[in-house]
């Protein structure tokens, strides 16, 4: 039943085995909550538990619980294990259906993809900018190369060359404290001279509620503009997954100064949940594209909506109840 | 974005105010609102449960129900039971008999250990101490380096070993350079590492056994969710903590996890992070945070203006007045008087939630001239007509505009305005709420007073 829908394969196995973690705890109450005999308003308060405990928010919540409520009605249900499949169903496309801008990913020869990876401070953009570029060369055999945008924070450009050196990509760099917009235009001179299939640029850490640096990153779009038009082709807003209900003012803002095309969802292998993801799909409109489920190169994961789904709550292990 | 919690209580309150006095079930209302506020700033919902029923017993007593503002009292409820569960002291830094003080800075990836390092030991050398700067992070690429290059910017000595010691032997071997240069303290900046990371918690358990830090600071950022309980009580379980610094307050997160991080370590806060520059450091006070939580902004400290300036006796006369509709010009006058004492109007206006929006939404424009406006056309009024305005009529309409300088079309518009006010007044009057209310007023130059 809840097995079939379950892509099975390497790289969802991976994210299956991170998001393990993530269960923990309130795995056991979920295999309790939907194991119940009947269908009350004990099961529901439970269930918003549940929801509001994974970060989904409130109205989402209140969403998700209502239409519930309706479709138990309507067919005439009584258990909680019928009860547990249509939510799932209902997760799931609620954040398929929420998804109204997908930007098509195409490569052209000649033409560098570039990518501009944007967040708050700390969320793991660098990481997540290693992970991809990694992502890219293995996956595909593309030439990646990468632009340390960030000059602001100590040490980000080492960071980045030390990933660069580990993942064997070149790293366009400049001084601390130089122009970020300055790294830029040279990132996109030596992708055009170098030929480079994909071109990631760093971006330091901002709040979202900080202006002058909201600018800045309109101001590095405009300059990768210049030789490509529609570069950035791919504008990455990466989002912790431990973020709570701030998450959705921070995509709100990022997307009105950059037009975000994709979400990166990372440290999944903490024992958050993710939930916000709901909320700021259903917002921009946009996928969550990847997640990260590690500080090691290879912890990137294509977004699967129902892996993602499962992970939070539904996935079921015969007979034995993990820790 | 987000209504705040004021507004809300405030449309609670209101809807009530028709009805009657407050019963258990409006509480229940209002609790309703509370409560979503809570989850929406990121307040765990097993500690929000468990605040809403404080608040609730409270609200149900006896100073609420008979309270002349009963919206206001349940308002002050919420924020001192949240200041008494964020700690409603100052707790400061640890210091030791023997030197160094030692503390060590731990938390999950991102959370801004390294930055706060560096900020700590700025504040610190303003009370007159040179701190050594440990880096115990060979994990992070280029962790040491930023440590290190902070080093260099706050100019004070920071010392590594790169990334080929173990973190326990890299900390053992600095705080012994720390005794013998005699630096007064040392600041341990540890790698991030998740809770459910036996390995890298195990690290932490065996650098404590070596040093016995002084203070372990969990470092926590203001935007995390619902998760924040369980990774502070780990860390707290599994390590032992005795303070948190909240980061990247300077964003517009509610920081709610404060709350939680609060009520299941029992560990107090003690800073905020409030920028990327080194000097972004603040201590913290609770009750700034219970309203930052809340998102009440300044309406707790109008609440407090307003009872200081109103008298409980002259409240209760009032109280009689409006109930009997019998609330006049002549009072109107004394209310204005009371509101003038609180401040610029303007600012006022802004304080009360939802009347502030409400005011800018229908683009009333009021300041302290306007005051003076309506102050002089009543003041131009005799007593009798102050107490009866239906007997002002076309030639005392006429003298009124002569003596306060204004037009007659002014002095109309005031007295309709305030007959709409007075039968409001009887309305909420029966509510019991006359408080907060203001929801009327007026488009034009004299708008609904709040009061
Ligand atoms: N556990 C875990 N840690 C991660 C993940 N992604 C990044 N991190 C860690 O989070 C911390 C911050 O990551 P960075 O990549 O430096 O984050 P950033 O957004 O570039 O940070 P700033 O540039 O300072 O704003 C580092 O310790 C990373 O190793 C993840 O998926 N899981
Ligand atoms: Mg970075």
């Amino acid at each position: 039943m809840i097995m079939k829908f379950f892509r099975r394969g390497q790289r969802d196995e991976k994210l299956e085995q991170s998001l393990q973690k993530t269960r923990r705890g309130v795995f056991k109450q979920v295999i309790e909550l939907f194991q119940r005999s009947e269908i009350d308003d004990d099961f529901f308060d439970d269930l918003e538990a549940l929801l509001i405990g994974a970060d989904i928010g409130a109205d989402t919540t209140d969403q998700l619980i209502d239409e519930l409520r309706a479709k138990i009605r309507e067919r005439g249900l009584h258990q909680p294990a019928e009860a547990q499949e249509i939510l799932r169903a209902d997760m799931i496309s609620l954040l398929k259906k929420a998804v109204r801008y997908r930007r098509v990913k195409i490569l052209q020869r000649g033409v560098p993809y570039v990518i501009l990876v944007v967040g708050v401070n700390g969320v793991g953009k660098t990481t997540t900018i290693a992970k991809l570029a990694r992502y890219h060369q293995q996956q595909f055999n593309r030439q990646v190369i990468v632009a340390a945008g960030d000059t602001f924070r100590a040490a980000a450009i080492d960071q980045l060359q030390l990933w660069g050196e580990r993942i064997n990509v070149p790293v366009i760099a400049h001084q601390p404290g130089s122009d970020p917009g300055a790294v830029a235009f040279d990132a996109m001179q030596a992708a055009h001279k170098r030929a480079a299939d994909v071109l990631i640029i760093d971006t330091a850490g901002r709040l979202h509620t900080k202006d002058n640096l909201m600018q800045e990153l309109g101001k590095i779009r405009r300059v990768v503009q210049k030789t490509v038009p529609d570069a950035p082709q791919e504008v990455l807003l990466v989002i912790d997954a431990n973020t709570g209900q701030n998450g959705l003012a921070q995509a709100a803002a990022f997307a009105k100064m950059v037009e975000i095309s994709d979400v990166a969802l990372t440290k999944l292998d903490g024992t958050s949940k993710g939930g916000i993801a709901f909320s700021i799909v259903k917002a921009l409109g946009v996928p969550i594209s990847y997640i990260g489920t590690g500080e090691k190169m290879d912890d990137l994961t294509p977004f699967s909506e129902e892996s993602f789904v499962d992970g939070l709550f539904f996935e079921k292990h015969e007979g034995e109840i993990p820790v | 974005m987000f209504e705040s919690l004021s507004d809300r209580l405030q449309g609670v309150f209101q809807r009530i105010g028709n009805r009657g006095r407050l019963t258990e079930k409006d509480i229940d209302e209002a609790m309703r609102e509370v409560r979503r506020a809570l989850i929406e700033a990121d307040v765990n919902l097993g500690v929000v449960k468990e605040f809403i029923g404080a608040v609730k017993e409270r609200s149900l007593g006896a100073e609420v129900l008979k309270s002349l503002t009963p919206g206001q009292q349940v308002i002050k409820i919420v924020n001192e039971e949240l200041v008494t569960l964020l700690g409603s002291e100052q707790v400061p830094l640890v210091h030791a008999n023997q030197a160094p003080t030692i503390i060590m800075l731990v938390g999950l990836q991102g959370a801004g250990k390294t930055t706060h390092a560096a900020k700590l030991a700025v504040h610190l050398r303003k009370g007159g101490q040179t701190p050594l700067l440990i880096a115990a992070d060979i994990y992070r690429p280029a962790a040491i380096n930023q440590l290190q290059a902070l080093g260099k910017q706050i100019n004070l000595p920071v010392y590594d070993e790169g990334v080929g010691e173990t973190p326990p032997k890299i900390v053992e071997r600095g705080v012994r350079v720390a005794r013998d240069k005699g630096n007064g303290t040392v600041i341990i900046d540890t790698a991030g590492r998740l809770q459910i990371n036996e390995e890298l918690m195990q690290e932490l358990v065996d650098i404590k056994a070596l040093v016995k830090p002084h203070e372990i600071l969990l470092v926590a950022d203001a935007m995390t969710g619902q998760e924040a309980v369980n990774v502070a009580r780990e860390f707290n379980e599994q390590v032992g903590l005795t303070g948190v610094i909240m980061t990247k307050m300077d964003g517009d997160a509610r920081g709610g996890a404060a709350l939680s991080i609060r009520r299941v370590t029992g560990v107090p806060i003690k800073f905020l992070g409030t920028g990327e520059k080194i000097d972004a450091l603040e201590a913290y006070y609770p009750d700034r945070l219970a309203s930052r939580i809340l998102g009440m902004g300044d309406v707790l400290s109008l609440i407090e203006k307003a009872q200081s300036q109103f008298d409980e006796n002259d409240a209760k006369a009032l109280e009689k007045k409006v109930l009997s509709g019998k609330f006049d010009l002549e009072d109107f006058l004394s209310q204005l008087q009371q509101v003038k004492q609180m401040g610029p109007i303007n600012q006022l206006l802004e304080m009360i939630p939802g009347l502030g929006a409400a005011a800018r939404k229908q683009d009333v424009q009021v300041n302290d001239d306007d005051l003076k406006q309506i102050e002089a056309i009543i003041r131009s009024m005799t007593t009798e007509e102050r107490r009866n305005p239906q007997l002002i009529k076309g030639g005392r309409r006429k003298r009124i505009a002569k003596g306060s300088g204004r037009q007659i079309h002014e002095i109309n518009e005031l007295l309709t305005q305030f007959k709409q006010m007075q039968k409001m007044m009887s309305a909420f009057g029966k509510g019991g709420f006359p408080g907060m209310g203001g929801g009327g007023g007026g488009r034009g130059r004299f708008p609904g007073l709040p009061f």
